[in-house]
């Protein structure tokens, strides 16, 4: 199996006036070829930083991006230009990221114009493909954002990622802003696509359900650092670290009979400007002790399955 | 009418007139919610779930909407032939409503703890002090401490802002709480510790709530009666437990197969197909036929009528239930 994708102790700071915000926080992982690693945390936790990073919408701070065993960390613009093909991002909110000026049929050919070298034609023909294969109709190619719905917005910026037929997509909760049943619509649309191109998903979301019914292998992410990774089926079986505990035991389960047993945490997250040695959860944790604020480091617990607290084993 | 009926909503129907059309949002609701309990609205984006709460406060857009027909029992009066007057005394002090954005329903220049006084002292005569007492207490049952009364809303996190919002709404005691998808904004934990909150406020202050949402699992954790809402119509009605292990409506039915958490190890969701229609443009028989995959000629021609599946059970279609 390969690598596809490595992140080596990756670091986003930002520059704030109260002091330094640890955004991402040496985080290290790798995804092989065709496979989705989910990133999941609540708001505030880095995760969106992350994706922007490694897609170089942002600059890192410190640490090493290698994709395909090229390391890209410090890539110049004309080599970014091309890596731009390599890896693409599915946003959010699909009102905010498509320019409401644009028709559809701009939109999404918009990555091969600026690509350049083709003919009118071929960039025609190229873009009703890629429409046919997100399901939309080609009635619709002159139709503006704002008529359409949710649900095709979100096909036509999948369009837009995939039309330069990457290898790579960062996509930053593409479901979130979507019904339950458009959701449905496009999670299945997703998992098509990875089947047929051997996509490679980094996919990014609060969603813990969507997570675990896409993802291979998770990243717990809170306040900037990697709390937990491994397979997905085994985080989701048997979580080790306190906090991922209390956020699987605080989804909603729709059954009325199922009395999940909550881990309601106290208090909210600090803050990440200028954090502490320690671990970041301590203050909202119900285990935590004097040696919880010493630096913590990765532990091993199963293959390919790490936990960043010392106690998880005693838990 | 039974006693332990706290609001009676009948034929409700309401329409939103736009430049050359007009969208009918509702279209002849009815349903009941029992003293003490919590009713759920389920449904999608533009069902029509929030247009029914803000029909029950009187809160609507005035030039665009009007309510065309029905009837709003409270307490046995009649919300929809109360005067403007009239009904300023019920909000707030009878029925309160909460809504998802909990940074819009504060004022950014004011302490939060004068916003929940000020909610007080619009409703009972009371002094200044007595009002700022009330609202310390108040701040402090929804967990918040007493020191930061004097702090603003940009101070505050999405999930204490929530619970200021909660304390302003239960500031008066009100008998019927509407909350629109009060924690649709906040992070999983913060959802489950405010959602953990309302329910213990329930049980102590026996107040009886609307919760509107499109999520199954808070509905599954809070709710006792559920109405499945689609284009405008309650398509489903019945206990929690009903709505869960016996559900009836195709609609319902495809919410729960939409579900990622529902879907196990099988490898693809099934999702609904198509959209919901255009409430401009409803079609003549059952709304939801065209997505429907037991739809026949019938269900296309002819609306359905609301027929049990069990006690108290109902649901709107040709397929499922009985002939009354």
């Amino acid at each position: 199996m390969s690598e596809y994708l490595q992140v080596q102790n990756l670091k986003k700071y930002f520059q704030t006036p109260k002091g330094l915000l640890h955004a991402v926080d040496d985080v290290s992982f790798q995804v092989e070829q065709g496979r989705t690693l989910g990133v999941v945390g609540e708001s505030g936790c880095g995760k969106s930083t992350l994706g922007r990073v490694i897609l170089h919408l942002l600059d890192s701070t410190g640490g090493r991006i290698v994709l395909n065993g090229e390391d890209i960390t410090h890539a110049n613009r004309r080599r970014l230009h091309t890596l731009r093909e390599e890896m693409q991002m599915i946003f959010q909110d699909p009102f905010s990221s498509l320019n409401p000026r644009m028709s559809v049929f701009q939109l999404i050919s918009e990555p091969l114009v600026i690509k350049g070298g083709l003919s009118k034609e071929e960039i025609r023909q190229r873009t009703n493909e890629i429409m046919a294969t997100v399901g939309i109709p080609e009635r619709m190619a002159a139709s503006y954002p704002h008529e359409l719905d949710g649900g095709r917005r979100q096909r036509v910026g999948i369009a837009r990622a995939l039309i330069l037929n990457p290898h790579f997509i960062v996509c930053d909760e593409p479901v979130s802003a979507l019904d339950v049943s458009i959701q449905a619509q496009i999670i299945n649309l997703m998992l098509d696509l990875q089947e047929k191109r051997g996509l490679t998903y980094l996919f990014i979301t609060h969603d813990l359900s969507v997570v675990r019914y896409l993802a291979h292998d998770i990243i717990v992410m809170y306040l900037g650092q990697i709390v937990e990774q491994g397979p997905a089926e085994e985080i989701f079986r048997a979580p080790q670290h306190p906090y991922t505990k209390a956020l699987l035991s605080a989804i909603p389960i729709p059954d009325v009979h199922t009395q999940q047993n909550k881990i309601l945490m106290t208090g909210e997250p600090s803050s990440p400007v200028n954090p502490k040695p320690g671990c970041r959860f301590c203050s909202r944790c119900p285990y935590a002790e004097e040696k919880c604020r010493q630096k913590q480091t990765a532990a091993e617990v199963s293959a390919g399955h790490s936990v960043l607290c010392w106690k998880a084993k005693d838990l | 009418m039974e006693d332990n009926i706290l609001l009676r909503v009948e034929d409700l129907a309401v329409d939103f007139r736009g430049d050359d059309e007009v969208a009918h949002a509702v279209n002849h609701v009815s349903f009941e919610l029992r003293a003490g309990s919590t009713l759920g609205l389920v449904g999608e984006t533009g069902a029509g779930k929030t247009t029914i709460a803000k029909s029950i406060l009187r809160i609507l857009p005035e030039v665009s909407a009007r309510i065309c027909s029905g009837k709003i029992y409270f307490n046995g009066e009649e919300l929809l032939s109360l005067s403007e007057k009239q009904m300023q005394k019920v909000r707030g002090n009878e029925i309160a409503m909460i809504f998802q954005d909990p940074m819009t329903a504060l004022n950014p220049t004011m302490t939060i703890g004068d916003q929940v006084a000020e909610a007080i002292l619009l409703h009972e005569k009371l002094s200044q002090a007595e009002g700022q007492t009330r609202a310390l207490d108040m701040l402090r049952m929804v967990g918040i401490d007493g020191g930061r009364y004097e702090d603003y809303p940009h101070q505050f996190s999405g999930g204490m802002k929530q619970r200021v919002v909660i304390a302003m709404a239960l500031a008066c005691k009100p008998q019927l709480l509407i909350a629109d998808e009060p924690t649709t904004a906040l992070d999983v934990t913060i959802q489950a510790q405010v959602l953990d909150m309302m329910i213990s406020l329930k049980k102590q202050l026996g107040t009886s709530v609307i919760m509107i949402t499109h999520d199954l699992g808070v509905i599954a954790e809070t709710c006792d009666y559920v109405a499945v809402v689609y284009a405008g119509e309650i398509v489903e009605y019945g206990t929690a437990e009903d709505i869960f292990d016996r559900t009836a409506h195709p609609y319902t039915e495809g919410l729960f197969n939409s579900l990622p958490s529902k879907a196990g190890s099988q490898r693809r969701l099934r999702p609904i197909s198509g959209m919901m229609p255009d409430p401009a443009y409803l079609p003549a028989g059952c709304k939801f036929a065209d997505r429907c995959p037991y739809a026949d000629d019938r269900c296309r021609r002819e609306a359905p009528a609301t027929r049990p599946v069990g006690n108290g059970h109902f649901v709107k279609c040709w397929q499922r239930g009985t002939e009354e």
